[in-house]
């Protein structure tokens, strides 16, 4: 057997593994460089990052930036409101995947599958964008902080992960505690919702990354400054050069040194700096689960 | 059950109809605690559709609906009734089925992926390139955008490299232009998406029994010819589905990624239909308009999904949904 291996690496296979090798170290470095390339910036003189003068590693590193952009206006604020709403807007879509997940196994439930469809159907539809601003202004939604969170509570996809992940577990304990006159309330909390948390971790991370990442609903939903999101701030340092500029002048103070230079806040140290801060809990966060990520897109795929 | 005495069917049914009040008051008590949800649902998903009736009215925000003028087809009609609205319409039916039949024609790209980063043998360097590839994929559009910005833009890296080298003397315009809007937006997608995009194929070649391509080497087979033969057959289901996936949701590019990236010299060529409703709704203040335009991507939406679910239905035997 080993002999056939061995005589099958013909130099074809071996130009066709080296190309190939070559493309993935390519292609790895594409998507990092960047992430790469806003940090070293960040963390040098700010007159040379202005000038595009970093490109491959840091110089004069300081981090007088990171106290800065904190001092902007709006930003602290803004870091605030991305927190709360990724915290309680993953909180409340766990619980409620969980126990919506749960009652729909429930066969004793007043006409269970016709209100599991009601929910699952509206996967597959959408009212669109502009009925929605509607809706969200009629219901005096519009410029509060709820509507960040109340509208993503019920996710039908993840209400069929976990209904599909009790159905699979041994049903005996359930049984048990039902004869023993456990309440529905009792069984959910006490013997469902712990042997659930491999699949609840899984929503909760997709949960908490789309939460921190979104963006659309301040732009259409918000104008109140005070609930902007971090996302959308940074949108706005980006495209507004002017206030931006404004903004430095205000926080930075007097050039009176020369050393002040290198630590005085630009544009681009700001842009970039507030970019880090907003990609940063990703970064760690990504790789410690990257297990549970990988788990939800086949249990997506199980389902089609 | 017809041999029982008189007195005990009495008895007994009276016990089961007894029985089953008991079972259906439970089951409405259970219902109640679902109920607080089902609230949700109804505000959030079933509700809005009642926003379609915008459509058939004149509605300018400060004032009611019910002040509102009734206005029937007006705003359908004037999606084909004047001219320059009509060129609007197709330039951005165009965008939004060119930035799909791209995405369907590239589908093929994280089925590569998977399968030359599978033919990779050192398993550390693979689960670094993996791990590292699929990062951008959670990072926001808007992010995205600040490294296109820090990246591509007149005083960014390229350009300052390209100038410091002295092959360009004038900056480039990679964002502010109006040139090759599509493919830069296809290569920003798959950027972004396309190690996340091989996850699925990778487990599926995970899947695959090591007995079919020992059997393969056996009968002298060289290693394209094992893709070729087994990798490639074995990935061909899941192909499908996420194909079938893409098809459904041609009319749905989101709106994000080409909001981010959009900008006055560019926006002929960017304005997907997502975007267009927004512009147009948001940005113009027309309401009842882009409503009309809403409703009518909605419903053809739901069609595909329901066409493209019997196609699988026929071919594979399988729902997608």
């Amino acid at each position: 057997m080993s002999n056939i291996e061995k005589n099958e690496v013909t130099s074809g296979e071996r130009v066709f593994r080296v190309f190939n090798v070559i493309f993935f170290i390519i292609f790895t470095l594409l998507c990092i460089y960047p992430f790469y390339y806003l940090i070293i910036n960040s963390i040098s003189a700010n007159n040379l990052s202005a000038n595009g003068l970093i490109n491959w590693w840091p110089k004069h590193i300081q981090f007088e930036n990171y106290v800065q952009v904190f001092k902007l206006d709006g930003l602290g604020t803004a870091a605030l409101v991305s927190v709360a709403r990724t915290v309680l807007g993953t909180a409340l879509t766990v619980f409620a995947s969980a126990f919506m997940g749960f009652m729909f196994t429930r066969e004793k439930m007043w006409k269970r599958k016709f209100w599991y469809r009601f929910v699952i159907i509206t996967m597959y539809f959408n009212a669109g964008l502009i009925p929605m601003f509607i809706t969200m202004k009629n219901l005096a939604l519009t410029n509060t902080f709820w509507v960040y969170v109340l509208p993503g509570i019920v996710a039908p996809f993840n209400i069929i992960l976990v209904k599909t992940y009790i159905e699979s577990l041994p049903r005996s304990l359930e049984e048990a505690a039902e004869l023993d006159g456990a309440s529905t309330w009792q069984v959910f909390w006490q013997i469902i919702l712990p042997s659930c948390t491999p699949i609840l971790a899984t929503v909760a991370i997709f949960s908490a990354v789309g939460q921190w990442n979104s963006f659309q609903d301040t732009l259409i939903y918000i104008t109140d400054q005070k609930l902007y999101s971090l996302q959308y701030l940074l949108y706005q340092y980006i495209n507004q050069a002017s206030s931006l500029a404004a903004m430095v002048k205000n926080s930075g103070g007097g050039l009176s040194s020369v050393a002040a230079v290198a630590t005085a806040q630009t544009p681009t140290s700001i842009r970039m700096t507030v970019s880090i801060v907003v990609v940063l809990p990703i970064m760690f966060i990504y790789p410690m689960f990257q297990r549970y990520f990988t788990k939800g897109i086949m249990l997506g795929a199980v389902k089609g | 059950m017809q041999n029982v005495t008189a007195d005990q069917p009495i008895t007994d049914k009276e016990r089961q109809k007894r029985h089953q009040k008991a079972a259906a008051k439970r089951g409405k008590q259970m219902w109640l605690l679902l109920a607080p949800f089902l609230i949700l649902v109804v505000l959030f998903s079933y509700l809005p559709l009642f926003g379609w009736v915008y459509a058939f009215f004149d509605y300018e925000p400060p004032i009611p609906l019910s002040q509102s003028e009734f206005v029937g087809l007006q705003w359908f009609k004037m999606m084909v009734q004047n001219q320059t609205q009509m060129h609007q319409i197709f330039q951005v039916l165009l965008n939004t089925f060119a930035m799909s039949l791209l995405n369907i024609v590239t589908s093929f790209f994280p089925v590569l992926f998977a399968i030359g980063l599978n033919e990779i043998r050192n398993k550390h360097f693979k689960n670094i390139i993996q791990t590292l590839t699929t990062l951008p994929n959670f990072i926001s559009w808007v992010l995205v955008y600040s490294i296109a910005f820090a990246m591509f833009s007149s005083g960014g890296m390229v350009n300052d490299l390209l100038q410091n080298l002295h092959l360009i003397t004038e900056p480039l315009k990679f964002l502010d232009s109006d040139s090759h809007v599509w493919l830069k937006m296809l290569l920003w997608s798959t950027w972004k998406g396309l190690g996340w995009g091989s996850i699925i194929y990778l487990a599926a070649i995970t899947g695959i029994d090591p007995e079919l391509y020992e059997a393969g080497r056996v009968d002298g087979a060289n290693r394209l010819q094992l893709i070729r033969y087994i990798t490639v057959p074995a990935l061909m289901p899941t192909y499908f589905v996420m194909l079938m996936l893409a098809v459904s949701n041609f009319l749905n590019n989101g709106m994000d990624q080409y909001f981010v990236f959009q900008n006055a010299f560019n926006q002929t060529h960017i304005q997907v239909l997502d975007l267009y409703v927004y512009n147009v709704g948001m940005g113009q203040n027309s309401l009842s308009y882009a409503t009309a335009i809403s409703m009518l991507k909605s419903l053809v939406s739901v069609a595909l999904l329901f066409i493209v679910n019997k196609v699988s239905q026929k071919t594979r035997g399988e729902s997608i949904i």
